[in-house]
């Protein structure tokens, strides 16, 4: 599905250059193994917990790719770490959340423009939204970039999202991560009407429905509806079809919902894979550049398993000082009786 | 010694019969549920993976199996959906045993619950009565991440038309879902999670007296010199720090609370009159909490005998804090010892 309009050409980016076709790979690359990674250090015991992505690459890089950390501002659930990677969010500190160390990670938002790490489905849907027509009340050209589930496009929220949007022509881009299943339910459970692009014309939104698998098409398409809000044509949906492979997080059972057979069938082809072979056809980049490109996300991954090791908790008095910006009295006192009776001081 | 909710606090069930079988308190939900599928056709388990995969918790685990995927189904990912179909389907005469995955997932809810579940029999003169039991994996202890630990017990409670009830153990769990799920009212069922995996003995057939009524708090503990006040994971805790304080001849009476509404007060007071002082403890903030519910209750009907304020020992008026945190913001060991001791040495003025 397609029912984006064009946009002035004046506004569509030149074709992606062999050098940032490199990036995107190398990106992915990063991507996977630190995924990988960190499933492993959940089962080592350095993390209780991680929300995996393997398979869902492309349609996180190549989103991610398309945004303007100067003037864009992103808002994504639990397994965006991807698009954090692409963004250049500080990894161990975007990590630290799955340590237990700080809900919503210890990155900072604004400097970021990553919105903090979301637990709640839908939950920050409706905040893309508010920050998108916030942009236009400013004159500025930011675009929000929402990123949710299947299994999120459920929630009301989701349905509150799209109309405010689209009635006040918000810069925002909806980006769904189609990855065929919200747990343990697939998407013809999920949603009805086929699709969650097809929702959109109910709204009189554009959407895409693109191969979320292939990350030029991702960036591409991407682009395209940045270009088509920052221009104040309004909110754009685009679905991105890839597939979860694995667990839903560390603590799930696929093998309770679907076999591995019907997990190789339904996944398709690995998106990094086929980018390889791609590259590889096109004489874009040879088995140096690859071995380089793991050499180096292996060496960041390193790096980055050192710093979340080394992260020790926050100290407890945060937990009172950050409630407030002007504490109350009340808990003042509480601090300190935690204090007395905690930490013995 | 350890601070971790996950473990220490064996049951104290009924007293073994012939029947007393061991479970896990997930165990002991499945099975109650499994029980109340197979004796009342009109009930129906059903919300976000509780199907296919049995529950995050496995707590519906093989019930569609059994029951088939008319009566136990997988719902889309809207809480306000779940609760909004179960009013529906109670007033076309079912009875729903809606499952919300995590007790921070209820807020989606609320609307329904409140201005809905809650009011149905009153606004419609009780001609539609609204046996629902929402199940709700709740409070903290698993190092889970952000909402999917919180305390929501007072915001339940103090929603007029709700019952509130919480299992501390095996046991409790069995009998406490099995009665709420055969009740005409909607009763939110709080499941401490970090206890789902603690085994104990189940007596079916509910021999033991000291059950008493199915309605009323319990005595978990009997003990002279003061009485814990606790519900849910709280009372296991509470019952290591009772077998800790005996050490030093403090004798601790524990009282689990059990339903959070309505508050059984004659209990109560019948073990504060006794014992003369008490703690609550819970996981919730402090402000606002039930443990103020609580108190003033055992100040009403106890102020002749009062040797001390009622205490408090409760989580912060913090956001519940990450796994990290987790154990400075539950009442630990140490901070109900302290609580103990206030109440101990509390000298009138
Ligand atoms: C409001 C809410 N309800 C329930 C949950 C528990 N939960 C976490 S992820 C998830 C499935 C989400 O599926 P989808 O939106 O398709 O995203 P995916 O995890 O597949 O990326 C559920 C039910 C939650 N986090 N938030």
């Amino acid at each position: 599905m397609d029912t984006l309009p064009p946009v002035a050409s004046g506004d569509v980016a030149a074709p992606l250059a062999p050098a940032q076709l490199r990036e995107l790979y190398s990106l992915m690359v990063a991507v996977r193994h630190l995924d990988t990674s960190a499933i492993a250090w959940q089962r080592q015991g350095l993390i209780p917990g991680y929300a995996p992505e393997l398979g869902q690459e492309a349609a996180q890089v190549g989103s991610g790719y398309a945004v303007d950390t100067t003037r864009d501002f992103v808002f994504p659930t639990y397994r965006e770490m991807g698009v954090a990677r692409t963004m250049g969010v500080d990894m161990i500190a975007y990590m630290s959340t799955h340590k237990a160390t700080w809900h919503g990670g210890l990155y900072n938002p604004l400097e970021s423009r990553l919105a903090p790490i979301q637990a709640v489905v839908a939950g920050s849907v409706l905040h893309a939204v508010g920050w998108a027509h916030g942009q236009t009340l400013d004159h500025k050209d930011g675009v929000a970039l929402s990123y949710f589930g299947d299994g999120a496009s459920s929630q009301g929220d989701v349905h509150e999202a799209m109309n405010f949007a689209a009635v006040m022509k918000a810069p925002v881009v909806f980006f769904v991560q189609n990855n065929g299943w919200a747990i343990s339910v697939p998407t013809e459970r999920q949603v009805a009407g086929g699709s969650v692009a097809a929702r959109a014309a109910g709204y009189g939104m554009p959407a895409l429905q693109i191969d979320g698998d292939d990350v030029v098409a991702v960036v591409e398409a991407t682009r395209r509806a940045f270009a088509h809000a920052r221009a104040g044509n309004g909110p754009v949906v685009i679905e991105a079809m890839t597939y979860r492979r694995g667990p839903h997080s560390t603590s799930d059972d696929p093998g309770r919902y679907r076999s591995l057979a019907e997990e190789r069938d339904g996944a398709g082809a690995d998106p990094l894979e086929r980018f390889r072979q791609r590259l590889l056809t096109e004489g874009i980049a040879d088995e140096a550049f690859f071995a380089e490109a793991l050499a180096a996300a292996k060496a960041e991954e390193e790096q980055i398993r050192t710093g979340v090791q080394a992260l020790g908790p926050r100290p407890g008095a945060e937990m009172f000082d950050l409630v407030f910006q002007e504490t109350t009295p009340t808990l003042q006192a509480q601090a300190a009786s935690w204090r007395e009776e905690s930490e013995h001081v | 010694m350890s601070n971790s909710i996950l473990e220490g606090g064996t049951t104290v069930a009924a007293g073994a019969t012939a029947n007393t079988v061991v479970l896990s308190m997930q165990q002991a939900l499945n099975r109650a549920l499994d029980e109340v599928l197979a004796e009342n056709p009109k009930t129906l388990v059903f919300g976000e993976d509780c199907g296919r995969l049995g529950g995050v918790f496995r707590i519906t685990d093989g019930l569609q199996a059994k029951h088939g995927d008319q009566r136990v189904f997988d719902t889309p990912l809207a809480e306000s959906g779940i609760l909004g179909m179960s009013v529906g389907l109670a007033m076309a005469g079912f009875h729903p045993i809606p499952e919300v995955q995590f007790d921070g997932f209820a807020y989606p809810a609320i609307n329904q619950i409140v201005c809905q579940v809650a009011r149905m029999n009153y606004r419609s003169r009780g001609t539609l009565p609204m046996p629902i039991t929402l199940r709700v994996p709740s409070f903290g202890g698993i190092r889970a991440p952000e909402h999917h630990g919180e305390s929501l017990e007072a915001l339940f409670a103090h929603v007029p038309g709700l019952k509130v009830v919480s299992p501390s153990n095996p046991h409790e769990a069995y009998h406490l879902l099995k009665y709420a799920a055969t009740r005409p009212d909607p009763v939110i069922f709080m499941e401490p999670k970090s206890r789902y995996w603690q085994k104990g003995d189940v007596d079916p057939a509910r021999a033991d007296a000291a059950d008493g009524a199915p309605t009323g708090a319990k005595v978990m503990r009997e003990g002279r010199h003061l009485t814990l006040v606790a519900w849910g994971a709280m009372v296991a805790r509470c019952l290591q720090v009772a077998g800790l304080a005996a050490e030093d001849g403090i004798d601790v009476e524990v009282l689990d609370l059990r339903w959070l509404k309505p508050i059984d007060a004659g209990s109560l007071a019948a073990s504060v009159r006794k014992t003369r002082r008490a703690v609550v403890v819970h996981e919730a903030p402090l402000t606002s909490g039930l443990g103020a519910e609580v108190a003033q209750l055992i100040t009403q009907a106890c102020f002749d005998t009062l040797k001390a304020p009622v205490e408090r020992v409760t989580g912060f008026d913090v956001p519940y804090p990450s796994g990290d945190l987790e154990d400075e913001y539950i009442p630990n060991i140490d901070r109900i010892l302290f609580g103990i001791q206030r109440v101990l040495e509390y000298k009138r003025g």
